[in-house]
């Protein structure tokens, strides 16, 4: 029994209702499928069933696209910048309101814990539209050249790690550029987009600017398939990025792919010792690990790897794992069974291999799908878990003696995401940084985001930027060409 | 000539260094060559520890907890033995609607008013007596004036001692002289605990922190407390965690626990159960206890009777319901 025992603190559930059953947003309205099946969403907590969605069907995308079309020529591509800004202001202000609401909803679809839906998720999205609006009017003075223009109607498709964030980071600059858009969250999280929806009503949004439709693969491979779609935007795995990929080849579409990465976070021996301990549980257990930019791989420095894993490992048996609505809760829920399987394979490869496995003394709850916080260590560059995308709180630690080693390390990955430098010796990072084949790389920080800061990938990672001025510049075409 | 505790301070000292001699080249690098503290990230995990959500049996817990770790002070020129005997009858019992109340750790005073609180306080009511020496609160005053003021103080009945840093001294790199100070008022302290005040607000960086904490523990203090409440900013919770850490290391290194008391500016229960959190999840629980850890503060004890009434009652009063013997008048 420990001396400070902190009692059950949950956020209340009463702030948000959820409806047994839910449509597709199409028009500005929730409609019936045409032809189309339904599925549960669930709570990864509990297994509790949260509510039963539509699964569009092609006729359904075919309704949504028609919409957004109209939308797009009557309407917003018609609307002053200005005018767009202020539905953005207005819907960012909506957000900033319902944020209890919305959080309380992420954590129980997703199963991440509040304090990071109410802390990060929530307000990071906010801020995106906020951001957004205030490009609305002014994209001719952003440099992205000369008479930015819209590409028309955007499909997106949106994963399930940061279903509300992603959203946002995807919505809010395809509106502030003028474009309309269709956009598909992913089937395990679906219920944040839609109380979006209900935002898009509260708004007072044309109809049609925006339409969210639910379901599965074959959903969003009709979305991004669809003839009358100009521009692709989409978040997720490698695999359906490629997929992607190879389905708009050929075509006027022009496409943005943020996908997977094996980030490198790189200790050097003059590292701020205990931040960089922080920086490395923020790196790979913020979000239970689901995150594409996280820091899954740490390349410590030999001198003071003992150190670091002592301490690491101190912090570890701190951390708190349990009911993603206790607000003291650290980690939460895995988002789905298939996720589960997938780490739990891979760090049984992980051991089968022969790397040396650790987690934390904690109860985790008996139902919905768990995974203990879980540390590699003695991991080789050839190892399955130093390789592929885990995407769950698993930490593979490696170690080097030399800034070149690191460097060679960090980059030998098909990934080319993100990466962590810890040092006090600005000239390395500056080194470091220019080296690296990442998108973002941070100093002395790890997970940080904001809505002025370009995002994207190197390789594998994907191609494309969001937010900053980068990020608009996929959404709009310049110059003569039409 | 040296006595025989410098003797053990010193090579003890030499010892954890791994020198032969200890001069102020070696205890800078020494000092110099502890991991630095990035700023963004330590005031980023103490803001995260301040959400932590404590409700119901664990409050109340931390209310009483937090009562019994509090150096009940009074620390200003216009201080008299009236007042002083008051604070003394308010540690005695600080809530006499409810002698269920714990009793703060300690009253912390002037050393000119060490014999009012010894007397009206008495032998074995628990509460300890503090006092502020060595030219507190600038300590510029020479070595032998720091001393007299120790020993005063300690003759008086002064449980414990609480010396303020040469931050002049420190900040100039002069590590020896503010080590040599320290081992000195250690050895005129006797049997009182020594607690060393870093005036954190005048070192300003956190790696000035982590060097002073350092070098406090080196010389034999039985705390480490951040400020002397007449300079701001003074306990703020990033440098509480800094100095948390420092003691929780020291103890891997050497094996001794030292104590942290961050003081000043610390008024509200929401502010004094983030520290016990802050506590729990940097040192450990070995340093939830009053013998450990402490709160520097004379506002606070009002404000967590407060609390302490309203888990009780289920309402809040005000603060005309609590006795308040001693209102602060800065």
């Amino acid at each position: 029994m420990p001396t400070f025992e902190y009692a059950p603190a949950p956020e209340s559930r009463a702030v948000v209702d959820i409806a047994s059953s839910y449509g597709l947003f199409i028009n500005g309205e929730f409609t019936d499928s045409q032809g189309g099946g339904t599925f549960k969403t669930i709570s990864p907590a509990t297994e509790e069933v949260l509510a039963e969605v539509t699964e569009a069907s092609a006729e359904d995308v075919d309704r949504a696209v028609a919409a957004a079309r109209t939308a797009y020529t009557r309407v917003w591509s018609r609307m002053s910048g200005a005018d767009r800004g202020k539905y953005l202001f207005r819907i960012a202000r909506i957000l900033q309101e319902r944020a209890r609401e919305f959080a309380v909803l992420e954590s129980l679809d997703n199963g991440k814990p509040i304090k990071e839906s109410r802390d990060v998720d929530v307000p990071t999205a906010a801020a995106h539209f906020f951001y957004h609006a205030g490009w609305a009017d002014k994209l001719d003075y952003a440099g992205l050249g000369p008479d930015p223009r819209p590409h028309g109607v955007v499909g997106q498709v949106i994963p399930w790690n940061f279903p509300l964030l992603m959203l946002a980071w995807k919505i809010a600059p395809a509106l502030a550029t003028g474009n309309t858009v269709v956009l598909k969250p992913a089937e395990t999280t679906p219920l944040t987009a839609l109380l979006f929806a209900q935002v898009c009503q509260q708004a007072d949004l044309p109809p049609g600017v925006v339409n969210i439709i639910t379901g599965a693969g074959p959903t969003g491979q009709a979305l991004v398939g669809h003839e009358d779609v100009d521009k692709v935007a989409f978040t997720g795995s490698t695999g359906v990025g490629k997929a992607i990929a190879r389905t708009i080849a050929g075509t006027r579409k022009t496409a943005t792919l943020e996908l997977g990465g094996k980030a490198a976070n790189i200790v050097f021996d003059d590292a701020p010792l205990d931040q960089a301990v922080e920086g490395i549980v923020n790196g790979i257990f913020f979000n239970q690990g689901h995150v594409c930019c996280a820091g899954s791989r740490l390349l410590v420095q030999e001198s003071i790897a003992d150190q670091v894993e002592a301490r690491l490992k101190r912090r570890l048996e701190t951390l708190r794992v349990g009911d993603p609505l206790d607000k003291n809760t650290d980690v939460g829920a895995i988002n789905s069974r298939a996720q589960l399987d997938r780490i739990t394979e891979l760090s049984e490869a992980g051991e089968a291999e022969g790397a040396t496995r650790w987690s934390p003394e904690c109860e985790l709850p008996s139902k919905g799908f768990w995974f203990r916080p879980t540390v590699f260590t003695g991991v080789s560059q050839t190892h399955r878990i130093a390789q592929e995308e885990i995407f769950g709180p698993v930490l593979s630690v490696l170690t080097f003696r030399t800034p070149g080693e690191a460097v060679a390390k960090a980059n030998n990955t098909p990934y080319g995401l993100s990466a962590g430098i810890w040092t006090e010796k600005g000239s390395r990072i500056l080194w470091m940084a220019d080296q690296l084949r990442a998108g973002v790389v941070w100093a002395n920080t790890f997970n940080k985001f904001d809505p002025t800061s370009p995002f994207g990938g190197y390789k594998e990672s994907g191609y494309g930027r969001e937010g900053g001025r980068h990020g608009l510049a996929a959404y709009v075409t310049t110059g003569d060409a039409t | 000539v040296s006595t025989p505790t410098e003797t053990d301070a010193e090579s003890r000292a030499r010892d954890i260094l791994g020198v032969s001699r200890l001069t102020n080249p070696a205890l800078s690098s020494w000092l110099h060559g502890l991991p630095g503290v990035d700023q963004v990230g330590c005031e980023a995990r103490a803001a995260s520890l301040g959400t932590r959500s404590v409700k119901t049996t664990s409050k109340e817990w931390a209310i009483d907890t937090a009562i019994g770790m509090i150096d009940l002070t009074t620390l200003e020129g216009a201080d008299t033995p009236g007042r002083v005997s008051g604070l003394c009858t308010k540690a005695l019992s600080p809530d006499p609607t409810d002698l269920s109340t714990p009793r703060p750790a300690a009253v912390c005073v002037y050393g000119d008013m060490v014999p009012v609180a010894r007397q009206t306080l008495g032998d074995g009511s628990g509460v300890k007596v503090a006092a502020v020496a060595t030219a507190f609160p600038s300590g510029r005053a020479s070595l032998a004036v720091k001393l007299a003021d120790t020993a005063d103080a300690v003759s008086a009945g002064a449980d414990e001692i609480d010396m303020v840093i040469d931050r002049g001294a420190f900040l100039s790199g002069d590590y020896r002289t503010v080590f040599e100070q320290i081992v000195e008022v250690k050895r005129v302290c006797g049997g009182a605990r020594l607690k060393v005040i870093l005036e954190t607000g005048e070192l300003v960086t956190y790696d000035n922190v982590r060097r002073a904490s350092y070098l406090a523990m080196l010389a034999g203090g039985d705390f480490v407390k951040t400020s002397t409440g007449k300079v701001q900013p003074a306990a703020t919770l990033p440098v509480t965690l800094v100095m948390l850490e420092a003691v929780r290391d020291w103890r891997e290194l050497t094996g001794v626990q030292v104590g942290v008391k961050p003081a000043g500016g610390i008024r509200t229960s929401k502010d004094a159960i983030t520290f016990l959190v802050t506590v729990n999840e940097i040192a450990g629980e070995d340093w939830l206890d009053p013998f450990w850890f402490r709160f520097g503060a004379s506002s606070l004890l009002n404000d967590l009777l407060l609390q302490r009434q309203r888990m009780r009652t289920g309402a809040y009063s005000g603060a005309d319901y609590v006795a308040d013997d001693s209102p602060s008048l800065y």
